[in-house]
């Protein structure tokens, strides 16, 4: 078996780390892409335009990062267009499909609320190069936060049409967030390196961001459910397939195909 | 305010390495702080500032274009207004 081929079969825990890290900003990334142009004002898409870069941005950087680590010689482009679905490690949250304006600045504001005490807590890596992207990304995920959690209060507080739309996407994401905070071997063990952070450990902080926002936009957050989805495990919903269709399409076609 | 349609504001951005703001565009945002955050993601992509003033277009107050005669042809044969007839001491260079 080459070198490649054995890294490959036995998922080292930090690597797979990595992993989670750079899928979920670039699902998301590429979730967001689809609003170009469709946006409901001009301005809106510009600024959703941006956040889905500065996600794919923070995917790329981990990515490659994540492919060096590797050493089977994988880059970003490769791992980002030629895996498959089950080798993705993104949560399910950032998959699913975008819905209207409220469902959309929802998920935004639940992910970027996560990203933020993530990226804080990987200030402090082991790994210098995962240390160096959360400063750069951490920027980047506070005004992804302060943008999306105007509108959650804008629109919560808004009319009773925009009222009623917040409250059902607030209904239709919440049980997905869970799954962030859920911990496993594989982030006890990057925890334990003093590379990364458990999922378990944020809970607190992205409650106390998200909470006064839900409550400030007249929203009550559901309770919680034994619900718990898959996506960094690898086990996706019935939408990641077709986003990655699309995402993919290219290098599948053109195999190296290159800008 | 219009429901149907948000009010335009005017976007004044000081670069890096400039001292004022200077005028680069306008938008449309509900309030002054939608309209700041809209300026960021429309104005300063490319790093084209580090400050930002927004204020809504109906708050300037602009001279008439039918005027421009009587505003401001009477300046043009005043040329002793500008300061080139004087002769700066050495001191004062390159003012």
């Amino acid at each position: 078996m080459s070198r490649a081929a054995a890294n490959r079969a036995k998922p080292d825990p930090h690597i797979e780390y990595l992993l989670r890290l750079a899928d979920s900003p670039l699902i998301l990334g590429q979730r967001l892409s689809e609003w170009c142009g469709h946006a409901p004002v001009l301005e809106e898409d510009l600024a959703l335009a941006n956040t889905a870069l500065d996600l794919i941005g923070q995917a790329r950087l981990l990515l490659t990062h994540a492919g060096a680590q590797e050493g089977a010689g994988r880059d970003e482009d490769q791992l980002a267009f030629l895996r498959s679905e089950r080798e993705f490690r993104s949560c399910t949250l950032v998959e699913l499909p975008n819905g209207d304006f409220a469902r959309t600045v929802l998920r935004n504001f639940l992910f970027s609320a996560y990203q933020l005490p993530l990226w804080e807590g990987l200030l402090a890596s082991r790994d210098a190069q995962l240390a160096a992207i959360a400063a750069k990304s951490l920027k980047e995920a506070r005004y992804h936060l302060r943008h999306a959690a105007d509108w959650v209060v804008r629109l919560g507080a808004g009319t009773e049409e925009s009222h009623r739309r917040m409250h059902a996407a607030l209904d239709y994401l919440w049980p997905f967030t869970a799954e962030l905070f859920a911990g496993d071997a594989v982030e006890e063990a990057a925890a334990a390196a003093g590379v990364g952070v458990t999922g378990s450990s944020l809970q607190t902080r992205w409650e106390a961001t998200v909470l006064p926002v839900l409550q400030e936009a007249g929203l009550s957050a559901p309770a919680r459910t034994p619900f718990l989805s898959q996506g960094k495990l690898g086990v996706h919903s019935e939408h990641m397939g077709h986003l990655l269709a699309e995402m993919q399409t290219m290098q599948r076609a053109y195999p190296g195909a290159r800008w | 305010m219009d429901r149907n349609e948000w009010p335009l504001w005017e976007v004044f951005i000081r670069s890096r390495s400039g001292l004022d703001h200077k005028h680069c565009g306008s938008l449309h945002a509900p309030d002054a702080r939608m309209a700041l955050q809209n300026a960021r993601d429309i104005y300063t992509r490319r790093m084209e500032g580090v400050s930002i003033w927004v204020v809504r277009s109906d708050q300037i107050h602009a001279s008439d274009p039918e005027a421009k005669p009587e505003m401001f042809d009477p300046a043009e044969d005043k040329i002793y207004r500008h300061p080139t007839f004087y002769k700066l001491p050495p001191e004062v260079d390159h003012m």
